[in-house]
């Protein structure tokens, strides 16, 4: 897991509070959305999330996502333009633990992305992060900043 | 994808569609081959080019024409699942 441990994902309350507002809206679906934020040097985000783009889920599925590719185009522009990029995404899981499926390990394309998970199976939603590379998933801890 | 084009965000190509202007970013990319354009010569299903903010999927896929200063974006599909 240390081999590639990465720096907390860092979001703000209210951009919490927007992700769990989209995952709820799309139920009985799955929904999904984009992280932007600062990347380092090397390539590898530093964690923060300065931007969360809402994005449809094109599958309208309660098993799987994915990303609406022109919403991703929107997003990937305005990162852009804000001098960010595109650092992650997060997907709910209607009824299963916040843990990526063998779906989202095998679908995961970018070793310096954060995966997050909103799991909304119990009252609270619960939302945890990972990466994932080549098949190894490590959590990320996830920070609220208010 | 950009990791291999040397993580340059855009490159400039030339073909008259879009299928032959990525067989030629492919050919100075070598890295590239198989990740945009599948080895049976479809457009890979994990990725969705654009050309000038359409979809080619809805356009004529590889075959769709490119003028002069058309912007072609590729970008992985990003799909998962419970």
């Amino acid at each position: 897991v240390s081999a590639f441990a990465t720096p907390a994902l860092r979001l703000r309350e209210r951009d919490w509070r927007a992700v769990v507002g989209h995952c709820l809206d799309g139920l009985p679906d799955e929904a999904c959305g984009l992280f932007a934020g600062p990347v380092r040097a090397d390539g590898m985000p530093d964690g923060t999330v300065a931007a969360v783009y809402l994005t449809a889920n094109a599958d309208r599925s309660a098993k799987t996502y994915t990303v609406e590719g022109k919403d991703m185009l929107r997003a990937l522009r305005d990162a852009d333009d804000r001098g960010l990029e595109l650092i992650g995404v997060f997907h709910s899981h209607t009824h299963t633990d916040a843990y990526p499926s063998p779906t989202d390990v095998r679908q995961a394309p970018d070793p310096n992305w954060i995966y997050a998970i909103v799991s909304l199976r119990d009252g609270d939603p619960v939302i945890r992060a990972y990466r994932i590379v080549d098949g190894n998933i490590a959590e990320v801890p996830v920070v609220l900043d208010s | 994808l950009r990791s291999h084009v040397d993580g340059a965000p855009s490159v400039e190509a030339e073909g008259d569609t879009v299928g032959a202007v990525l067989a030629a970013l492919t050919d100075r990319y070598p890295g590239l081959k198989g990740q945009i354009v599948t080895h049976d010569g479809n457009l890979h299903k994990f990725v969705n080019v654009y050309k000038n903010d359409d979809d080619v999927r809805y356009l004529g896929q590889l075959e769709t024409a490119v003028a002069d200063g058309d912007e072609i974006v590729v970008i992985p599909a990003v799909a998962g699942g419970s």
